[in-house]
This record gives C-alpha cells, structure tokens and sequence, in this order.
C-alpha cells in the first residue's frame, strides 16, 4: 500500500473494505453481528410472490431516464443488473463489476467486470454494454433524472471486453456507490447505445408482460449468477393505489407484501393475525427548505431561531405516528458510515430561538411556509404544528397550502421556503454534493458555505477513513447550524407481509422493500 | 309500437335516418370542439410532461432535452395540428410517456371499460325498471318507501364509500376478491367473478336515479283518460302499468338509461382505483397528472363519443316508441 494505491474488491479483502464493513456494522445496526449464523432457517426456493405497491402510473416505462417512483424502481431492480450494490448493511458489493480500483487521487477507476454474465437475450455483458448504458445519461441531449450524478464522469474507455476505465473530472472516493444508483442499469447495447424501450437486463427476474400502472409478471432468471439470491420462482407486481385497497388485499390474502402502510391505520395492522408490519428508517427524510439568498433567511441568526422554534418530537409522533426519528437539520442518517452521533441535538427551545431573533434584531419574525402533501405525506400538517409551536417564540409561520399537480417545478427552489421530501443518498459525499455543495442544481436552500464547500472537495478525494470521518462531522456541524435546511425528522419506511414471507435478519433501510431489493432478497418460508 | 296521426312507418323511419345523420354530423363538430377544449384546458395546466415526469430530479437541461425529444418546444398550435392531422387518418399517436402507440394503451382499457358498464347495466336496468314498475304500483305503501329509502341512500353515499363497506361485508368475508385485476387467459365466469364487487357497487350507485324516473313517468301517466278508462275497464292495476302506461313511459326512461350507461363508460375512475380495476378513467386520470396530451385526448375523445353516440341511441329509441316526438319542437 506504499503507493496508496485503493483496492477494493469482494474476493479481496483490504484496508478498507475492512474499514467500510466495520464501520457500516457499528453505525447501522448492532443487530447484524448477532444476525448471521443464528437459528434462522436457510433460504427456500419456490413459489409466486404478489408484490402490492402503492405507486405505478400508466405513463411508467421501461426507460431508465424517467424512473421516478418505487413501482419502476422495485420492477427496474428485479430485472436489472447494476454494477454495484449496497447490501442491507449499507456496504458496497459488486454486482456487474467484481472489484475495482482507483488510482491515488480517486480519479481514474478500472471497473473488472463479471466472467460469463449473460443479459436475459443470451448476449454477454460486456464493456462496451456498461458504457452505453452509462451513457445513455451523459450528455447534452440527457433527458436523465440522472444526468447530475454522472456528470463528473470525463470520460469511458473499455479495456478489453470486461475491463472499464472511467476518468472523472475531480478524485471521488465514493465513485463505486454511485454506480449503485437504480437509474444505472446495465442494459444490452448495439453500436454504443442502449434500446431504453426493452425490458432486457442480466438481473434476476425476466419480464414476462407488464402494463404500466397495472401490473408485471416475472420468472426467475435460470442462468442467474447470484446462487443465494431470487428464491421466488415467479414474481408479480401490482400497483394498488389506494392504500385501503392495498391493506385489504394483504389482509384477505390476494397479496403477500405491501409498501406504504398508511401509518394512522398500521396499529390496526397489527392486530391482524398472519400479517407482520416492517419498518425500516434509513436515509429517507422531510425538511423545511429555506432560500438563504433572500431575506430574513440570509441571516443565519433567524435560520437558527427558527430551528429552535420546532418541536421535532411531536412531529414524530403526530405527522408520522412514531415511525421515524428526529432529525438534527443535516441530511445524514444513523445508518450513514459517518453519521455525526455526539453533535449536539437541537431540540425544542423557544428562549433559545427568541434569542437567536434578537441577535437578528427582530423582536418578532412573519415568514411564510410553503406545503402540499406532494411535498411529503402530512406536510401541510407538519406546517401547521410548527407553526402553533413557533408562535411562543414570537415567530408566526403563515402555512400556504400549495397545490400537488406541479409542486416540483412551481413552488419547490421557487417559493422562499417550502417543504421537501428526500429519499436520501447512500454516502455523505452524495447527500452532499446533491442537495448543499455551492452550484449543485437540487441545492435547495441555495447555500454557499466556503468552509463547506472546501471541506466537500477535500473529503470526497481523501482516502484516510479517520480524516474523513472528522470532515464529514465538521460538515454535518456546519450544515446543522449554519446551512439553510430544517430538517426535523427522518421517516421510517413502513410495509407489512404476510407470515408465509421471511426476509434475512437485517433488511436494507436505503430505500423502501430492502433497499428497493425485496424480490431477489426474500424467500416463502 | 303505437303509430299515430296517419303517419306511415316509412315516413317515420325516413325522419329517423334524416336525424340520425344530422345528429352525427353534430356529434363531429361537438368532438372537434371537445379536442380543441381539452387541448387549451390541458395546456393552460401549470408544468409539462417533462416536469412532471422528472419532477424533484428536474434539471432545466434535462427538461430541455426531454421537451426536444418529444417536440414539446413547438408552438401549442403546431403541435394540435399535427396530432389533428393524425386523427383524421385514424393515427391516435403514441403516448409522450412511454412511447406505445395509443391505440394500444386505449383498446384493452376500453374493453375493461365497456365490460364493467354493460355487467353493471346488465344488473341494474332490469333490476331499476321492475322496481320501478313494483313501487308505481304500490306507490305510497311502506314497501315503496322502503326501496326508496335503500335506493336513495346508496346513491347518497360517495362510491369509494359504497365500495368499501362491500369490502368488509362481501370481501373480508371471504366471499368476493376485493381486486378486480384480471389475470390474462381469466375464463368469463372467472372475470364476472372478479368483477362482481366493482360491477355491484356501481350497480348501487345508478339504480336509485333510473328507478325513480321509471316510478314518476308511470305515476305521471296513471293520471291520464286512456288510463282511466282501462280501469274503468275492469283491467287489473299490474296489466294497466305494465301493458298500458309502460309503453307510453319509455321515452324518459330511456333518456335516464342512456345518461347512466354514459356515466357507467365515463365516470368510474373512485372504482376502479378501489377494486384495482384497469379502465380508461384511471389511464385519463394518470395521463392528466402526467400531462400525456395525445392520450388525454385520446380518452376525451372516446368519453364524448359515448355521450354523443347513447344520446343519439336514446332518441332514436324514445322517438321509435313515441313516433310523435319528431315533431316536438
């Protein structure tokens, strides 16, 4: 390691993959490290899952640059292979690529693809099949709700046929959890470019019909690699919209998982025999975004008053029925390698937030917020509750009901503050260069931090896990006190299974259904 | 049919066949007007297909390339045109979201669609007339009111809400599945089975208004000399309602039948999300949030051909049972 040269690999262990997996153990769950081995039996093959989902529209498809809900997203990753995958620990492993490896400034990384994988057409994974699909969202004429993330590749090269070697434009030590993203897909190509209208992956499942917003029907991949993976022999995804329908179908046995329990009714779910509910709280969180380019909220003495006029608990327990946590207004959740655990937690303090307004010279502060339910479920009650609360420290929040239809476009980045909902990103460095580095296109509350920003480029490239541990608690510090966001909780996603289903012991919190993994990860008991 | 005032039957037929094509006419230019209306209504919306789709993940960039892509950045005039031209050569064009062809997307929708309207038509017309016929005559007893009563309060209720406590009488109980999804190669009685609880529902909710049409055009004629003269006649009261007053009563009937089957065709979408049934209001409703113009169109389309074509149906058949109607003014 003289050279300080990174390897990581699945077969290989080093440094730090060692680093990685410890401290994803530590930060995620203690329960993994009782988990493995235990009493539990093995996984069984056999039998059809009916998968119910509480999104899927008639306008969903089969191309990777629209996937914008969990239905095409849990569909995309049953049928797809992607290069990299985050396993329920919130480490990486490879999926397409077995390893790969940076050179020292985390700018060139060398991708070894897998020997022998074949797309469910027959054609083998190659190459120049990664590039195109990398591609597809690269460039000018990128439609991609992923373009940004793959913004800072320069360039792709293939070096045989199983060999990528991507240059980015700035090091990015975190460049291989990227590539996990769902929109990523690796799909068959014919000269350099994807067909984004065929259903055809290397993942577990094979589509056998699908109609958008209806339903999809899958078979198990014969020739998949994975050998602990997709149990189900046959998978069928509905999208049940509404969320009584959807309960009722689990409830009278037509299905054997659902997502989106609606929380004021999951009590009454558990009362029912043969149905289990599963909550998992991972990354996914709902904030208050304020625009600090405009007054009041450029000063950051008013931002602070106005996070301590928040009552963070009662928003847990009312807007969320107890199925989340309390957040401390940065973005980073328990499960992140690098969560912040000892900074100090805002809390409910109207003294505190009368004093900060002081400091801004205002005895008294009228701000309006926006909301709609399109911005997460229950903001506008959330609104409203922050605003009865913030009243004793002489703020008065006027909550606007906004409208759903075109929230993202006419009233998010638009109006001075609004609510947000953030699935949440699996690494710091994404979190943070998404949604608070200085130009990032979805930097919501329009923040410019120079220590941040500094701080932002210096960890991303650093390759000594302890320096970066310091930076990103130096970051979520900043971000907490000084950045532009209140962020007061953290929602669990919340689904309920039939008792026929079993799941490993620790289940992904990165995104809903075992990080959007369910049908490939579980078994019939 | 009773043919009055010296009018031959192929006098009427001819008046008939002159309606029928002046009616057709109009019913083209109502849908071209209905295209052009839906298009600004459609267009007047905040945010496009492009918006809407990449939603919180959108970047001015890559809105740009996704209206380039789509041509959303020609004038809205252009763009109706184009797809104008296309109706007329019977090309409904393929959808902005996911590129399928439209006709596609609609044609399995609209036989989900006409299945459920014509299973609950099937159900509730024979069953709204014989009420009708039953409560006319025992008008005012306690059994008129109580189906008045049962009817009216069913159709009082919102759909979902009907929907749902058939759910817990009718599903939770194990009798009926509660998603209506029809699994390709279903045999009929598989897919009348599914379907009962949509088709019952929806049964409920337009019963009450044609029964009661029924009741007051019979009640309505019960008044008049011929009728009276039957009973003076000695006819008994079944044979007066049902042979005498009924024939004279089909022309509004049949006006409410042909409004509640447009509606059956039209107005679904609360039950079809309910049973998780795919039909054509939960397509047009997705495709308006989506702001996918060309299938709004398409399905906007289809929805005032229905009215147009019912009502057309509804007076040819009132004026065949009443043959006096052409001359109404």
């Amino acid at each position: 390691m003289k050279t300080k040269h990174l390897k990581l690999s699945n077969s290989r262990i080093s440094r730090r993959s060692v680093l990685q997996g410890a401290t994803a153990l530590g930060g995620a769950a203690a329960l993994s490290t009782f988990g493995a081995g235990t009493l539990r039996a093995a996984p069984k093959k056999g039998g059809t899952l009916r998968l119910a989902m509480g999104h899927g529209n008639t306008s969903d498809s089969y191309d990777p640059a629209t996937w914008d809900n969990a239905y095409v997203q849990v569909f995309a990753t049953a049928r797809h292979g992607y290069l990299t995958e985050i396993t329920a620990e919130g480490s990486l492993v490879g999926e397409v690529a077995t390893s790969w490896e940076a050179s020292p400034d985390a700018k060139i990384w060398t991708l070894q693809l897998r020997d022998g994988l074949t797309f469910h057409s027959g054609k083998t994974v190659t190459a120049d099949d990664v590039i195109a699909s990398l591609n597809y969202h690269r460039g000018d004429d990128s439609k991609s709700a992923a373009k940004p993330i793959v913004e800072p590749i320069q360039d792709m090269r293939a070096d045989g046929p199983s060999t990528v070697v991507v240059t980015l434009a700035n090091g990015n030590s975190d460049f291989p959890f990227i590539l996990s993203d769902y929109h990523l897909a690796i799909m068959p190509s014919a000269d350099g470019k994807i067909d984004p209208a065929s259903s055809d992956g290397c993942g577990g499942y094979v589509v056998q019909s699908y109609e958008p917003g209806v339903q999809a029907t899958l078979a198990r991949n014969p020739n998949y690699w994975k050998s602990d993976r997709a149990h189900f022999d046959n998978v069928q995804i509905l999208a049940i919209l509404d969320a009584a329908a959807r309960l009722n179908a689990l409830v009278t046995g037509e299905v054997d998982v659902i997502d989106r329990v609606d929380v004021n009714t999951a009590h009454l779910l558990q009362r029912s025999p043969g149905v289990k509910l599963m909550t998992t709280t991972g990354t996914q969180h709902y904030t208050f975004a304020m625009d600090t380019r405009v007054e009041p909220f450029n000063d950051n003495n008013v931002r602070q008053a106005l996070k301590y006029a928040i009552d963070r608990q009662e928003l847990v327990d009312k807007v969320l029925n107890g199925f989340g946590e309390i957040g401390n207004d940065h973005p980073i959740g328990r499960s992140n390698r690098f969560f912040a655990a000892d900074l100090e937690q805002h809390a409910y303090d109207p003294d505190k937030a009368k004093h900060y307004l002081k400091q801004a010279g205002l005895s008294s502060l009228d701000v309006s917020l926006s909301a709609a339910d399109a911005a997460f479920t229950g903001a506008v009650d959330a609104g409203v509750l922050y605003s009865e609360r913030a009243k004793a420290a002489g703020i008065n929040i006027n909550v606007v009901q906004e409208p759903n239809d075109g929230y993202w476009s006419n009233v998010w980045m638009k109006k001075p503050w609004s609510a947000v909902y953030w699935g949440g990103r699996p690494t710091e460095d994404w979190m943070f260069s998404t949604a608070y580095a200085s130009g990032a296109p979805w930097n919501d509350s329009f923040w410019e931090n120079e220590r941040f920003n500094k701080l932002l480029l210096e960890a991303r490239s650093e390759l000594d896990e302890e320096k970066r541990r310091e930076m990103y608690y130096d970051m979520q510090s900043l971000v907490s006190n000084e950045g532009g966001v209140v962020i007061p909780m953290f929602a669990s996603y919340v689904m309920a299974h039939s008792d026929a289903i079993a799941t490993p012991d620790k289940v992904g919190a990165n995104w809903t259904l075992d990080g959007f993994r369910a049908v490939e990860r579980w078994w019939f008991a | 049919m009773p043919f009055w005032d010296g009018q031959s039957r192929g006098d009427v037929l001819q008046s008939i066949w002159i309606m029928i094509a002046r009616r057709l006419g109009l019913g083209l230019v109502t849908l071209f007007v209905v295209s052009l209306l839906i298009f600004a209504a459609v267009e007047m919306l905040p945010g496009d297909i492009a918006e809407e789709i990449l939603g919180q993940s959108a970047t001015p960039e890559t809105v740009a390339a996704f209206r380039r892509e789509l041509g959303l950045d020609l004038p809205s005039y252009q763009r109706y045109l184009a797809w104008l031209g296309g109706i007329l050569q019977g090309d409904f064009g393929t959808s902005l979201a996911n590129g399928r062809p439209i006709s596609d997307l609609i044609a399995g929708r609209l036989s989900n669609t006409l299945f459920l309207a014509l299973y609950a038509a099937a159900i509730s017309v024979p069953l709204a007339i014989s009420l009708g016929i039953l409560v006319s005559l025992y008008r005012n007893s306690l059994f008129d009111r109580a189906v008045n009563l049962i009817t009216l309060s069913s159709i009082s209720f919102p759909e979902f809400f009907v929907a749902y406590i058939l759910i817990v009488l009718l599903s939770q109980s194990g009798y009926f599945p509660s998603l209506a999804t029809l699994s390709p190669g279903a045999t009929f009685a598989e897919t009348l089975y599914r379907t009962f609880l949509p088709a019952l529902t929806l049964t409920l909710v337009v019963t009450a208004h044609m029964m009661r049409m029924t009741r007051a055009a019979i009640i309505n004629l019960l008044a008049s000399p011929y009728i009276e003269m039957a009973r003076l006649k000695g006819l008994s009261p079944g044979r007066i309602i049902v042979k005498h007053a009924l024939p004279n009563a089909f022309a509004p009937i049949i006006n409410v039948i042909a409004l509640n089957l447009a509606y059956l065709i039209t107005g679904v979408v609360v039950v079809e999300v309910v049973f998780v049934y795919p039909g054509l209001g939960q397509l047009m409703v997705d495709s308006v949030a989506k702001r996918d113009i060309p299938v709004v169109q398409a399905a906007a389309l289809i929805f005032a051909c229905a009215y147009v074509l019912l009502n057309l149906t509804a007076d040819v058949l009132s004026t065949l049972s009443n043959p006096r109607l052409i001359h109404t003014r």
